[in-house]
């Protein structure tokens, strides 16, 4: 027992050494139950909160920006209205009645903390489960998609971005309408790789790429980007496009955040259908 | 050793936050992310005891990933760097031993001792913390392109800070 005792106070530090290192291996490895306790990831209290003050500095700096984006979103929506549409008797009208339900609910949030230069790139948004967010909410901004709620706390939310190895979004070419899932590869934050189209399809350079609407995350056709390159390998039978993104990553304020009314019911459906 | 503690109560805050505020959000052609925070545990004193070594890398690793969303890969690469530090320094030993009451800075032991010691510390930490990223050795080039682009960075800005701060020490 002597020995022993001896033995660890002549090793002791190699010994403390290994047990850290096997601890923050661990955690990296249980990587994915860390995220959902709250206390680890950016949407706690404390963390959220100093990236929220540090965010309100930030965004003086940008209100140049967002004041042309709002502007230009602006000026979309006005041209959406109905006072903009001459009125037409050869046209249907819009009427709104009972038959038609809400499907898609939309939430303003503000980015508090966004990163571009990892494998695994996270966005922190300023609001949470008390605002109604849910966890695998779509998350886009007036350029295109941005990635999907991960985790929720009572203010805050975290969000994968495209421009994350871990994510994969079923995406379609919206000319041909060929659809495939788009990946990142660790190494861009503006462009990602469009995989799975067939050889057979017609792909060309500068053909718009938009979500497609399968996944129930987001509604069809929200833009993503467009194809800048196409390679197809010898023997291949799947294109390889690049994409350049819509949205700029380093340069995001605010998001909108989509709510699936009927969600629940669709991923039922599809779960009783493939539990028979 | 106590006269020190204010100084790196300072630095552990003054870094950490540099790192998740500022450093956090520079990459330059996708290859290079500087991580200065780690010069908090190169400057500290020879006559730390190991344990807090180890104790104070894991914990000013932990603080980074707590705000970056990446449980372990920082403190564990900061860990590795912490165990490796003592080495480096013990073959790094000048002639005549290191003086008592001096610390491992520019200021005190020269710019191409400091440059050796720290390079060594900055790659081991870069080499780890990046390939435990990664998790995998099949992009290796690109990785290794990336420790030591990143590497190169952090020395720059390890040997900007160390020259701000020796501005103070001229008067001792």
């Amino acid at each position: 027992m002597r020995n022993f005792i001896r033995f660890i106070i002549k090793y002791h530090f190699a010994i403390l050494f290994f047990i850290i290192e096997a601890v923050s291996l661990l955690l990296v490895l249980n990587y994915n139950a860390y995220q959902r306790s709250s206390f680890l990831s950016s949407s706690s209290t404390v963390t959220g909160g100093i990236f929220k003050r540090y965010n309100a500095g930030a965004e003086y700096l940008m209100l140049r920006d967002i004041n042309e984006d709002l502007a230009q979103e602006n000026a979309y929506l006005r041209s959406r209205m109905p006072e903009s549409f001459r009125a037409s008797r050869d046209y249907f009208n819009l009427v709104h009645d009972t038959v038609s339900k809400q499907e898609f609910i939309y939430r303003s949030a503000r980015v508090i903390n966004n990163s571009t230069n990892r494998r695994f790139n996270y966005i922190t948004l300023n609001k949470g489960r008390l605002n109604g967010i849910e966890p695998e909410m779509g998350v886009i901004s007036n350029k295109g998609a941005v990635g999907i709620v991960k985790n929720v706390s009572d203010n805050y939310s975290t969000v994968i971005s495209i421009i994350n190895t871990r994510l994969k979004i079923s995406a379609k070419l919206k000319e041909s309408g060929f659809f495939g899932s788009l990946e990142w590869d660790g190494t861009s934050y503006q462009h990602v790789y469009l995989l799975d189209i067939p050889r057979h399809a017609n792909v060309n350079v500068g053909d718009l790429v938009v979500t497609s609407g399968y996944s129930s995350i987001f509604p069809e056709g929200v833009l993503l980007g467009n194809v800048e390159e196409v390679t197809l390998d010898k023997g291949a039978s799947f294109y390889r496009t690049r994409v350049k993104l819509s949205v700029d990553f380093k340069n995001l304020a605010f998001v909108e955040i989509i709510g699936h009314n009927s969600r629940d019911e669709q991923i039922k459906l599809e779960k009783e259908t493939e539990d028979d | 050793m106590i006269s020190h503690l204010p100084r790196y109560i300072f630095n552990f805050i003054f870094f950490t936050l540099i790192q998740i505020l500022v450093l956090n959000n520079i990459q330059l052609s996708g290859y290079v992310n500087p991580y200065l925070y780690i010069l908090f545990i190169i400057t500290l004193p020879f006559e730390i005891p190991g344990w807090l070594l180890l104790v104070l890398g894991f914990s000013s690793g932990m603080v980074i990933d707590i705000f970056s969303n990446t449980p372990g890969m920082h403190a564990s690469a900061t860990v590795f760097m912490s165990f490796l530090r003592p080495y480096v320094l013990r073959i790094f030993a000048p002639r005549d031993e290191y003086q008592p009451g001096t610390i491992p800075t520019m200021g005190f032991y020269g710019i191409s001792w400091f440059l050796r010691y720290s390079i060594i510390l900055v790659f081991a930490h870069h080499f780890f913390l990046f390939f435990i990223e990664v998790f995998s050795l099949t992009h290796f080039f690109s990785t290794f392109l990336r420790v030591v682009s990143s590497t190169v960075f952090t020395i720059l800005l390890i040997i900007v800070a160390q020259l701000f701060s020796q501005g103070k020490k001229q008067g001792r």
